[in-house]
């Protein structure tokens, strides 16, 4: 039998809010944030950071966080989908996304809405090939992009 | 319904005081809810005492099962129930009724399902799968349907011993005339691969029983009424008993058209435990266990006049089924349908064989079989162009059907716009003066032998990237389909005592934006803002009957029947108005939520106020009214005749592409789309779809594969299945051509499925328009389209 493996306490900043937490050692950032503090709102895709839509900021960059140990998460600061609006009101992406048709499915979509915010934060006024290569990572099957990327375009 | 049938029940018809909401972009409905990240997906469901599922998969392509051992798996802790095909009655299911949610004697595909575990977490689940002992005897492995009907094949269902479980035959005409009257005929064969639908949420399922006994699924299901009835009896469970729910779905195309086996495994495992149990894939599992869209080889013979009228068409598709049926089986009806009725062909002949082999099998996906089809044709149409010494675009509109006309499969184009698609999209493109410089050269690079068959004249030796423009069109039901024996939808609409209307609907959402173009019909006929109205489209024990997303039927049908649902409300709203205001219905309209003046706009009551005063006045009444609609179209005959759809789509793109010669990458540069929709409702939903079909088709066209090799999948990875990023996307010009069909909602026919199915016959006519090489095989990855250039060149 395999042997049972214990859990780490483990405490980060989750959306402005002090988080500590037990979690197994192999547990991804995903696994936390998804089943520990039911953050939902980030979604498993593929588990091996090729679609994106786990897509989170850790310390300000976008990570997959179905490729971050929650373990070297420790102390760190995470903001998520849902850390995004404050007081029931739309982030300026969210509402772009909304307005310009960036959204079907949704399901990619709280990963590109993230990886946009890390894009625009590094660069607030991107041209649309740095807002194609800022977003390369995230996968949407739905729109053909054209929507996101415009709607991306018009924040900068 | 008949034209007169829609304008009787509008018995007050609005005036244009107001400015319309047809056709304008109204942002999708739950999109708020998406993009804060509070839309539940079906993994992000949990209930309580919820149980994990995990299904074993045979992973061999071709044997008996000898022996199931469970006994190690039972016996871990948390492992609340172990299934195999003994513990659980077999009904067979399936378009082909060849499947079972586990399979007993034998398995015919790698994803089989053979024993399946309900644990109380995903990780004990996965554990147990592990250590279930299956002990087989490997069956030789048929991997092509080319082997599978060599005599003697090893047969893989013994009720179908030749192996093929379908065949179709459809003809008009008499092609042995057709022949003799062709001044050109061309003759090719096209092979079309084998790919993924790529839903962004994976599949899953939610089963439990309720107290008394009903059984409630989340599932993701296309079709809720269809599956509610199929899947009942393969649970037997009785079907007024089962209740399905449908919570945000992470992307359909066709893939959730077709019951699944993972979703009778979940309810078989549900009742074996009296729990909860969730059953999602993993992404590797996705690609293993959901069935791809159809590989078929399509063999096209086709003549054309010298002032290129077409003559005839001689159509021979061979289908790999896979292991099982499902209704996927049944694209070659629609197939079909492009090879007689795209353009005006006097004599047709078409023969299928759907054959089965030990690969994985496939399902209905985004133009069902319409894609292939047309990347048939559609090349074909090119190289009788070429033949003939005719611009392909003049080919075409020489024999574009006019509207009025019946085509040789006797359906009925009351409005067709191919025509005007064809002229946009041309004109928008430059058509006339990019043809002229085929082959042009790009850059400079490397000095070597190269020759080709168009572009001798551009010294193609010093160049390395070219550039090529080439079109092609389609012809796809817009009306619905009528496959299965109703193709209707049914709305209920109430209003409540404040003026706020909830529509209940048949129709299913999958991300399309269904929901919002039934609010914007509601409110534009009940004189509401948009946000007055609420949708519900997920629950069989509250909506009425609908036969599926499918078919880029919704608009259509479910409009039509919101539009009713709407008209007839409107009436007795309006009715109930003028007896409270002392005026006559025809003096009064509905604006902004207020009843007005029709002579100037002017409001004269709220709407709720008036429904107040029809609830809690004399009359105690309230409004609420319900429609079913069925469409005016026929079930096709024996011979696959017949009008089965209540109007018909049509669209040309015309692709530019830039072909690197020495590395073989095609890169789609712009696609200028024209596509008859007869009426755009929601401008923004529809260029969504438009836009997300082109770059779904340049994937198919392109770079997607699923890799299939001794029946087992070489590439079940997004890691090694590419579909198109943001930096894949070309610059896209869009027209909507509105020809304003008779029967449909304002006008409106479908649009979901069209956007995809030009897609790969316009890339490749355009790289052979830049390298003079043709191919005829998807997908044109740089390997194969280097190998082609090689081959033309030695």
């Amino acid at each position: 039998m395999h042997k049972v493996l214990d859990k780490v306490e483990l405490s980060f900043i989750v959306n402005g809010e002090a988080v500590r937490l037990k979690a197994m050692p192999h547990a991804t950032l995903l696994d936390v944030l998804r089943n520990d503090l039911e953050l939902t709102g980030t979604k498993y895709g593929c588990g091996e950071g090729e679609c994106g839509a786990c897509s989170v900021l850790l310390n300000g960059k976008v990570v997959n966080s179905c490729l971050v140990l929650a373990l070297e998460c420790e102390g760190s600061q995470i903001l998520t989908i849902e850390g995004l609006s404050t007081n029931g009101r739309l982030h300026p992406i969210q509402k772009a996304f909304i307005d310009y048709g960036a959204i079907q499915c949704g399901f990619c979509t709280p990963g590109m809405i993230m990886a946009t915010y890390a894009l625009l934060e590094a660069n607030p006024s991107p041209t649309a090939m740095e807002v194609k290569r800022g977003l390369e990572g995230n996968l949407c099957r739905c729109t053909g992009y054209r929507k996101i990327v415009d709607a991306v375009l018009s924040l900068s | 319904m008949t034209e007169s049938a829609v304008n009787a029940l509008s018995k007050h018809p609005k005036t244009t005081v107001r400015a319309s909401l047809i056709g304008k972009r109204i942002p999708k409905l739950d999109a708020p809810e998406k993009a804060t990240g509070l839309s539940r997906y079906i993994e992000d469901i949990k209930l309580p005492r919820m149980l994990y599922g995990k299904i074993l998969f045979a992973e061999r392509p071709h044997a008996r099962i000898l022996d199931i051992d469970v006994s190690a798996a039972k016996a871990l802790d948390g492992v609340r129930a172990v299934l195999t095909a003994s513990d659980i009655e077999l009904v067979p299911f399936g378009f082909g009724k060849d499947n079972t949610a586990l399979k007993k004697e034998r398995v015919t595909c790698v994803r089989d399902e053979v024993a399946a575990v309900a644990a109380d977490t995903p990780e004990i689940a996965a554990d147990a799968v592990k250590h279930i002992r299956v002990t087989y005897e490997d069956l030789p492995v048929v991997t092509s349907p080319g082997e599978a009907l060599k005599e003697g094949a090893p047969v893989i269902h013994p009720e179908v011993p030749d192996n093929t479980p379908f065949r179709y035959d459809y003809s008009h005409g008499d092609v042995a005339a057709g022949i003799r009257q062709s001044d050109v005929i061309v003759e090719d064969t096209y092979v079309l691969h084998r790919v993924a639908h790529c839903c962004l949420g994976t599949s899953g399922i939610i089963a439990y029983f309720d107290a008394d006994g009903k059984l409630v699924l989340h599932s993701l299901t296309q079709v809720p009424f269809l599956y509610k009835h199929e899947l009942s009896g393969i649970v037997g469970v009785a079907p007024e008993n089962v209740r399905i729910i449908q919570p945000p779905i992470g992307g359909g195309f066709g893939s959730k058209l077709d019951i699944h086996p993972f979703e009778p495994i979940c309810v078989f495992l549900a009742k074996a435990t009296s729990r909860p149990v969730r059953l999602v894939f993993s992404r590797e599992e996705e690609f293993l266990a959901t069935p791809t869209r159809q590989p078929v080889v399509i063999h096209l013979k086709s003549g054309a006049r010298k002032d290129g009228t077409f003559t005839f068409r001689d159509v021979h598709m061979t289908l790999d089924n896979g292991g099982h049926t499902s209704w996927g089986a049944t694209t070659p009806w629609i197939m079909m349908r492009t090879f007689s009725s795209l353009y005006r062909v006097p004599h047709v002949r078409q023969h299928v064989d759907v054959v089965y082999t030990n690969n994985i099998y496939a399902c209905a996906f985004r133009g069902y079989g319409n894609p292939q089809a047309t990347f048939a044709l559609e090349s074909q149409v090119d190289q009788l162009a070429e033949e003939l010494g005719m611009d392909p675009l003049e080919l075409r509109l020489t024999n574009t059907q006019d509207p009025g006309e019946t085509t040789g499969q006797g359906m009925i184009l009351r409005t067709c716009g191919l025509k005007e698609c064809l002229e946009i999209a041309a004109r928008n493109a430059g058509w006339e003066e990019k043809r002229k410089n085929v082959g042009q050269v790009i850059r400079h690079a490397t000095v070597r032998e190269r020759s080709g068959k168009r572009n001798k004249d551009v010294r193609p030796e010093d160049s390395s990237l070219v550039r090529g423009i080439g079109m092609a069109s389609l012809f796809h039901v817009g009306g619905g389909a009528k496959i299965y024996r109703s193709d209707g939808c049914g709305t209920i609409l109430k209003i409540d005592d404040f003026g706020g209307i909830t529509v209940l609907t048949g129709s299913s959402e999958i991300g399309q934006g269904s929901e919002t173009m039934i609010a914007q019909i509601v409110a534009e006929e009940l004189g509401l803002p948009i946000k007055n109205i609420r949708v519900i489209n997920n629950d069989t024990d509250l909506t009425p009957w609908d036969v599926g997303a499918h078919a880029s039927r919704t608009v259509f049908i479910a409009g039509n029947s919101a539009l009713r649902a709407a008209r007839e409300a409107r009436g007795k709203l309006v009715d109930a108005a003028a007896v409270r205001l002392k005026r006559k219905p025809e003096e009064l309209d509905l604006e902004e939520g207020n009843v007005v003046d029709r002579s100037n706009g002017e409001p004269l009551e709220s709407i709720g106020k008036i429904i107040r005063g029809l609830h809690f006045g004399a009359k105690n009444k309230l409004i609420m009214t319900t429609d079913f609609y069925e469409p005016p179209s026929t079930s096709p005959d024996e011979k696959h005749m017949g009008n089965i759809s209540a109007c018909y789509a049509f669209g040309t793109h015309v692709t530019e592409v830039e072909v690197d010669l020495d590395t073989g990458v095609v890169k789609v540069l712009k696609v200028c789309a024209a596509h008859d929709v007869g009426r755009v409702i929601n401008r923004l939903g529809i260029e969504g779809q438009v836009e997300g079909g082109i770059v779904q088709g340049i994937g198919y066209c392109l770079t997607e594969e699923v890799r299939v090799e001794g029946g087992h999948i070489l590439n079940p990875t997004f890691t090694d299945y590419k579909i198109c990023t943001t930096t894949d996307l070309p610059e896209l010009n869009i027209s909507f051509v509105e020809t304003n069909d008779p029967a449909g909602p304002y006008g409106a026919k479908g649009i979901g499925e069209s956007p995809l199915i030009p897609v790969a016959a316009a890339i490749a006519n355009a790289v052979y328009n830049a390298t003079g090489v043709r191919i005829t095989e998807l997908p044109l990855t740089p390997e194969k389209v280097l190998m082609k250039l090689k081959e033309a060149w030695s």
